[in-house]
């Protein structure tokens, strides 16, 4: 691989780590692991370990696959290796 | 106007327009057939991604499944929703930047194998088989609780429908049927549950109705109120769960990455134009899925708050119709136990088993029920797959509802069935006769074997839907199951790790499939006695176990790729270029 790949690919790979750490984090972390505790804590009329898990970890996914389009698509542009090719000129 | 004429008129109108859409976009290539020529808009992409993923089980069954379960619901809230985070990030641009056909086309070339390739058709055949079953089951459901026509011709009427349209349009006429039918699923889910939410708290956005207070005057929420009913009559809170951590946190991640390894879902990504498209049509797809996946448990809360109210302590003769309607198609039952003829509604089985139902009705019409009877103070038995298609009639919604709640359930059965007969198709068409046994097949003749296979498929799911064996239901953890621990981890290596090797992704998808597929067939025929959490290993649920088997299969393939041959060059070349979006 070219040092510029190299460079690129490392790139994709620590945004993906940020966001999956995240990922984790709401779901299993917010939703599962600290349920209980969180559950002490009212939130609109929700328990919140409740509402991560039924409810706030979803709006949370969406949010991490629009996050990471936007800024892999930055990324691409940055490295010279987007397919987008009407954005670039 | 009545509410069965209302029905026909909502499903003849929406199956016209399928047809319609399905002539309109005929596939005259295989390309066309099978990724719809690569030139599907993100947006409409990720409608028909949700369509084709958002199953008679997203749409019937699942709200009913939380009412009954609480929080215990969430394995399926963020199981089927967090494995798109990890397609997303993980696997689609990768995979449309490889762009081939199939799943297996993937994996029979990054492992430079015939056999693999093979495994890989396997595991795809199982997995949507298991599938596309209880697709045609719902469908069959909903046309005899509907329509009042038996289950057999109403499958049939499925399966003329998915024929016409995955047969003649292929990939190209199922991905625009599929943004149809997002819009009536969405709609018919949607509506009722924003009706209800109004009634109970008075708020019209159901996902905030959950958390409001309830109109009775109480003060409650809408959760504090179920939890106090529930613990009243012997249940645990709805909000807290009864499965252990760890089987809740095994169960979720083998959903997660069951999901992300689904070859129908994946297949989708390589229909979009661009890998940065792909990227953009995952965020869309799990937008749209949302709308429905953070309704639903606001949907099964309501429900549940609904059922106890209108049931509990109320006398047979003055229960409403629509219990009535669904005990006479058997899927409730109740047994006076303690013969005051008011139906009681706590935890527990009311009878042993499923209800058998006598010939003769009882002296106040309800139908006589011949299992022995429990200790538990419980008298009914209701199946939970009727809750989202009884809620409007429980809520006394306007028969529109009612009518357009038919029409949702079909749309969201016939788009799944339509996306997994493909992949059944294409990996016989592509993957078994043009690139392993037949070589030398034209395109043409590939694309009439692919409509052969689309076809034959069409009518072994129609069977399974009309005489499903007794298994269908237990068998949806083998689909999730399997292709967790087969499927996911052998394509994220080949994305991530690019000395892994033929050897190893042979051997690990083998071990996990093998290790998977014998946990549950052990604890759900083998010793169905023995399925209780003390002879589960580490305390993790057959529904859970995909996570080992993808631990396992991930491990052994790591090893054993270190201590074998290197990857061939041109391989290694291949995963560099799948790497990067241009060229």
């Amino acid at each position: 691989m070219k040092d510029d790949n190299q460079a690129y690919w490392r790139a994709n790979i620590r945004l993906l780590l940020i966001l999956l750490a995240i990922w984790f984090t709401v779901s299993f972390g917010f939703g599962i692991l600290l349920v209980d505790q969180l559950n002490q804590i009212p939130f609109f009329g929700f328990k919140l370990g409740f509402w991560w898990a039924q409810q706030g970890s979803i709006y949370v996914f969406v949010l991490l696959i629009l996050v990471y389009s936007l800024l892999m698509q930055r990324i691409d542009r940055k490295f010279g290796v987007s397919d987008d090719e009407e954005e670039e000129q | 106007m009545d509410v069965q004429l209302l029905t026909y008129l909502f499903v003849a109108a929406s199956f016209a327009l399928y047809i319609g859409i399905a002539i309109y976009s005929r596939a005259g290539t295989t390309d066309e057939f099978y990724v719809a020529g690569g030139g599907v808009h993100p947006v409409a992409n990720g409608m028909a991604t949700a369509a084709d993923w958002m199953s008679a089980a997203s749409f019937i069954s699942m709200a009913g499944i939380i009412a009954f379960m609480g929080y215990d619901g969430t394995v399926y809230l963020m199981g089927w929703t967090g494995g798109y985070v990890i397609l997303a990030l993980l696997l689609a641009p990768y995979l449309r930047k490889f762009g081939q056909f199939t799943v297996p086309d993937f994996i029979g070339t990054r492992y430079y194998s015939t056999t693999a390739r093979v495994v890989a058709v396997i595991c795809l055949i199982v997995i949507s088989f298991t599938y596309v079953a209880g697709q045609m089951r719902g469908v069959g459901i909903v046309f005899s609780q509907f329509l009042n026509i038996p289950i057999f011709w109403g499958v049939v009427v499925g399966m003329a429908i998915v024929f016409m349209y995955a047969v003649l349009g292929g990939m190209k006429g199922i991905t625009y049927t599929q943004v149809a039918q997002y819009c009536v699923l969405i709609f018919a889910y949607l509506v009722p549950a924003i009706f209800i939410s109004l009634l109970i708290t008075g708020i019209p956005i159901p996902q905030v109705g959950l958390g409001a207070q309830v109109t009775d005057g109480s003060g409650l929420s809408v959760l504090e109120k179920l939890d106090n009913t529930l613990v009243g009559l012997g249940f645990g809170p709805y909000t807290e769960g009864s499965k252990s951590t760890v089987d809740v946190f095994a169960i979720t991640m083998a959903l997660m990455i069951g999901t992300a390894g689904l070859p129908h879902v994946i297949v989708r990504f390589f229909t979009v134009p661009k890998v940065s498209d792909a990227r953009k049509s995952a965020g869309y797809a799990l937008l749209f899925i949302a709308l429905l996946y953070t309704t639903a448990p606001a949907v099964g809360a309501f429900a549940r708050l609904n059922f106890v109210e209108t049931v509990h302590n109320t006398p047979y003769t003055q229960i409403a119709g629509w219990f009535k309607s669904w005990e006479d198609i058997g899927l409730i039952g109740w047994e006076d136990k303690n013969e005051d003829g008011r139906i009681q509604y706590h935890p527990g089985a009311p009878f042993e088993g499923k209800p058998t139902f006598a010939d003769a009705r009882r002296p106040d019409g309800s139908r006589a029920i011949t299992n022995p009877t429990t200790q538990s103070a419980n008298e009914v038995y209701v199946d939970r797959d009727i809750m989202v298609l009884a809620n409007p009639e429980i809520a006394s919604l306007p028969g529109w509802v009612i009518a357009l709640v038919a029409a949702g359930g079909l749309a969201a059965a016939l788009s799944t069935a339509a996306g997994l007969l493909l992949v059944i198709s294409t990996s016989v068409s592509h993957d078994l006769l043009k690139k392993t046994f037949a070589r030398g097949l034209s395109d043409k003749q590939e694309l009439f074997y692919a409509r052969v296979s689309a076809a034959t498929a069409i009518a072994i799911a129609g069977y399974l839907g009309i005489d499903p064996p007794g298994f269908v239901a237990q068998v949806v953890a083998f689909a999730f199951g399997l292709a967790a621990a087969s499927l996911f981890p052998a394509i994220l290596l080949g994305i991530f790790d690019q000395r892994m090797n033929r050897e190893g992704a042979i051997t690990g998808m083998l071990a996990g499939l093998i290790f998977t597929f014998g946990y549950i067939v052990f604890f759900k025929f083998v010793e169905p006695s023995m399925n209780t959490s003390e002879h589960w290993w580490f305390g993790i649920s057959p529904e859970g176990i995909g996570t080992i088997g993808a631990i396992i299969n991930l491990t052994l393939a790591l090893v054993i790729s270190r201590l074998t041959a290197p990857v061939p060059q041109d391989v290694v070349a291949m995963v560099h270029r799948i790497r990067v979006p241009r060229g």
